[in-house]
């Protein structure tokens, strides 16, 4: 748990402000860890991110993870103590209070504050993944259709064409950055890596633009997250990672070829 | 006697058997009486939602195991996006302020009947019409519509999905959201206009303001609703392009137009479940409620930032300003946190009786308190292009939405079923159906946060043994099934009651609002005497005048309130 709090600090920045709101998320993680975080994996379910992009994400997930233990455990703490020490015990009349102002102040003061954090790390993290490089290594063009997805790389003049029965494969090179373009043929698509904490909507009429530097070469399930017809659940594709040599021999062997 | 006492007597005195009217069957289907009709709407609504739940049951069957053929793919499509369409459209929001509201408004104003009665019959009868549609859907050749509750465009167009059964949907949205508006000009008018002497706003009990509030959304989201539904209806059946691209239209105006609507809807199914605990916490509590004017402003800042958050249902198609959305998402979590903690600051100190309605109160509160903190979660960008779409999703919006329409409404409808039938439920069965409810709930939604982050998308009819979803959805399942059989615990209980009735009490709970303050069930005009109204509990104020929240007034203090 400590390990994994201190990796959330190093990718959150360096600011004043921030190494305090990095204490307090080391204390907060600290005083709720050893109770409501023993037996649970430190990556509370979610991947780690195979990408640089994927990574701050689940870093920023990390830090809402502990938050909202934190926040919850209190909230439950408050409720579950007045569940049981207030029980009734007798007919009579308990003291009437109607409110009380300095609590009223605090359960308000507190949440804004706990928000205006989350917003920091969010817009930090959030501008990170969304980065575009001006001159990345390689360029993927995605085509989602009912009920598949083409990739296109123009450098080479090679294109992968999947369907339901043959799922087609993205290849990326790791340690450098692809900027994809993703467009639809037809209805709303969702470009899902689970394991590169990332989707984007593929639109009719809109093209979306953002890059990938995966971190951990493998391979890794691809899918449609947005309700797109019938084989909805069927419309999957595979990403495999491989080393920048790897890459460069699979592009010139695949050079001009069209695979379906 | 005072002045103000007097004005309030007056028109408290209408003759009792005045309106009485027909009875029978024929008075459940000509009747323009707000209990009727509130009644004809929680019954109407609870039939749909069973209905959807039993398409639950299919659903959840479906996923029990990988590469499942229980359901054809398409079936799965159709059955998914009629439970969340009968369960939004048709349960939650008539649920409450079609039921509830309808039946409640009037008696905890002191008012005789809603502002405009028939147009009240029109929405229930509406309403009615709109469910029965959308469920035709089922028996046209094209099957009903299978593009999920949003209807997303372009998968929505004539091209994509045609036939008769996603027209069917259309036009019973439509119907419904006419319906929507009719009842919202009815609470606000009745709630501005109909109040009784000395119910200023700050007397309101807290569930009438969370109405108001409520029917204030409803007038500014269910229009672009309809709106949008009809340009969808055109350019399916005449030939216009609003949302397809090949003649220049948007198909990102359509998840514009519907999330606009959408999000405030959320709030327009949640805000009547707050009032509902609202005023069940207090009298189980014996105590009043814990900072009332907080609660009526967080009320009034959730509901101004409601209407400025709908894009955060799109923050993956990459075309909104996510900082903005992100921002004032991330802010709707605070006044929440306030009624969260209004609602702990009321029983603290009090004389907690743990009754079926407080039950089920303080499991609305565990529910909807990790729906409210994952949604914080998917308020930032980053964290929700990992989640988008996926069953963490999924989760998250149903702790919220069963959280408050079902644990707060089996509050609220075994709270105030003493007054609506004159009868007693049957306790055991209620805390039965209530553990019974809690355990298979928490069964089924908490593995789909694991489900969403490991990556299984929403909508999926199939999935891979390879993808290891299997353990967590059969978990899931058998949590549905727990669910399910706590429903059947609950008609038995609905059962019980009707053939062996117990007599209730006028004021069986020690209420502090107005309805406790006439019979059970109330007269048709609804009070043969208003007590005097000085402050948000009268009732309480009658029953125990060594505690009562309003002093008695001193006649310059009177004359100044009577000129207001």
């Amino acid at each position: 748990m400590k390990r994994s709090t201190i990796k959330t600090a190093r990718a959150e920045g360096n600011s004043p402000a921030s190494r305090r709101v990095r204490w307090g998320a080391k204390l907060a993680g600290l005083a709720v860890g050893s109770v409501a975080l023993a037996g649970c994996s430190p990556a509370f379910g979610a991947y780690r991110g195979a990408t640089t992009q994927g990574r701050s994400t689940f870093h920023l997930f990390q830090g809402f993870a502990i938050t909202a233990i934190f926040v919850g455990g209190i909230t439950f703490g408050l409720l579950f103590f007045v569940l049981l020490r207030y029980r009734k015990k007798s007919d009579a009349i308990p003291k009437q209070r109607h409110s009380n102002v300095k609590i009223e102040i605090l359960y308000t003061v507190i949440p804004i504050l706990i928000v205006v954090g989350l917003f920091f790390f969010t817009v930090k993290v959030e501008n990170k993944v969304d980065a575009l490089n001006p001159s990345p290594n390689v360029k993927v063009t995605v085509t989602a259709f009912q009920w598949g997805w083409k990739f296109y790389y123009p450098a080479t003049n090679t294109t992968v064409i999947g369907s339901i029965k043959h799922y087609p494969q993205l290849v990326l090179p790791e340690g450098e950055t692809t900027a994809i373009t993703l467009v639809s043929q037809d209805v709303v698509h969702g470009f899902y890596i689970p394991a590169f904490n990332f989707s984007r909507y593929a639109l009719p009429g809109f093209v979306n633009h953002f890059d990938f530097t995966p971190t951990s070469a493998g391979t890794y399930i691809g899918r449609c997250s947005q309700l797109c017809g019938l084989y909805h659940s069927e419309m999957l594709f595979s990403v495999k990672v491989l080393s920048a040599q790897q890459f460069q021999s699979w592009t010139s062997s695949q050079a001009g070829k069209v695979t379906a | 006697m005072t002045l103000l006492e007097q004005k309030g007597e007056a028109s408290a005195h209408l003759p009792v058997e005045h309106h009485q009217g027909p009875t029978g069957y024929y008075r459940w289907l000509s009747s323009t009486d707000h209990k009727v009709i509130g009644k004809n709407y929680m019954y109407t609504s609870l039939v749909f939602m069973l209905i959807a739940g039993l398409m639950a049951m299919l659903i959840r069957t479906q996923l029990a195991s990988p590469n499942s053929t229980f359901v054809s793919q398409q079936t799965y499509n159709e059955l998914f996006t009629i439970h969340g369409s009968m369960m939004l459209y048709l349960f939650a929001g008539p649920f409450a302020f079609g039921g509830f509201a309808n039946y409640l408004i009037p008696l905890q104003i002191g008012a005789p009947d809603m502002a405009f009665p028939r147009l009240n019959a029109l929405s229930y009868w509406l309403y009615l019409t709109g469910g029965i549609t959308m469920l035709l859907g089922f028996f046209t050749a094209s099957g009903a519509a299978a593009f999920g509750w949003v209807g997303y465009a372009p998968l929505s167009s004539s091209t994509n999905s045609p036939g008769a059964g996603p027209d069917l949907w259309i036009v019973s949205i439509a119907l419904v959201g006419f319906s929507g508006i009719f009842t919202g000009v009815n609470l606000v008018t009745t709630i501005f206009y109909l109040r009784a002497p000395g119910m200023t706003m700050f007397r309101m009990p807290i569930f009438t303001w969370n109405m108001l509030v409520t029917g204030l959304l409803i007038l500014i989201a269910f229009p672009v609703l309809t709106a949008a539904l009809i340009m969808l209806y055109a350019d399916r059946h005449f030939g216009t392009h609003v949302y397809s691209v090949k003649g220049g239209g948007s198909p990102v105006l359509w998840q514009n137009l519907f999330w606009f609507f959408g999000h405030p809807e959320v709030y327009i199914l949640a805000l009547p479940f707050f009032g509902m605990v609202s005023e069940i916490f207090p009298v189980f509590s014996k105590k009043p409620i814990f900072g009332y004017k907080g609660l009526v402003f967080a009320t009034l800042a959730i509901a101004g930032l409601s209407t400025g958050v709908w894009a955060h249902h799109m923050f993956t198609t990459g075309t909104v300003l996510l900082p903005f959305f992100s921002a004032l998402s991330l802010l709707i979590a605070v006044p929440t946190g306030i009624k969260i903690f209004t609602w702990i600051g009321t029983m603290w100190g009090g004389q907690l009786d743990f009754k079926a309605p407080l039950t089920w109160a303080v499991g609305f509160i565990v529910a909807f308190t990790m729906g409210g903190i994952t949604g914080v979660f998917l308020a930032s960008p980053p964290i929700d292009f990992a989640t988008h779409d996926t069953y963490f999703v999924v989760a998250h919006f149903h702790q919220v939405l069963f959280g408050t329409t079902i644990f707060a409404g089996f509050a609220g409808f075994f709270f105030w079923f003493p007054k609506l039938t004159g009868r007693m439920y049957r306790e055991k069965l209620a805390k039965l159906q209530f553990w019974l409810v809690f355990i298979g709930f928490n069964l089924t939604f908490l593995p789909q946060y694991l489900l969403g982050l490991r990556g299984m998308p929403r909508r999926i009819a199939v999935y891979a043994t390879t993808d290891h979803f299997t353990f967590l959805n059969r978990l899931s399942t058998a949590g549905a099934y727990l669910t399910a059989i706590g429903f059947v615990v609950f008609l038995v209980n609905m059962w019980v009651s009707w053939r062996s009735p117990i007599k209730a009490p006028d004021n069986p709970w020690d209420g502090h609002a107005l309805e406790w303050a006439t019979s059970s069930p109330p007269p048709s005009h609804n009070f043969h005497k208003v007590p005097p109204i000085r402050s948000n509990r009268p009732t309480w104020d009658m029953n125990h005048p060594e505690h009562a929240d309003g002093r008695v007034m001193t006649a310059a203090e009177l004359s100044r309130e009577v000129l207001d």
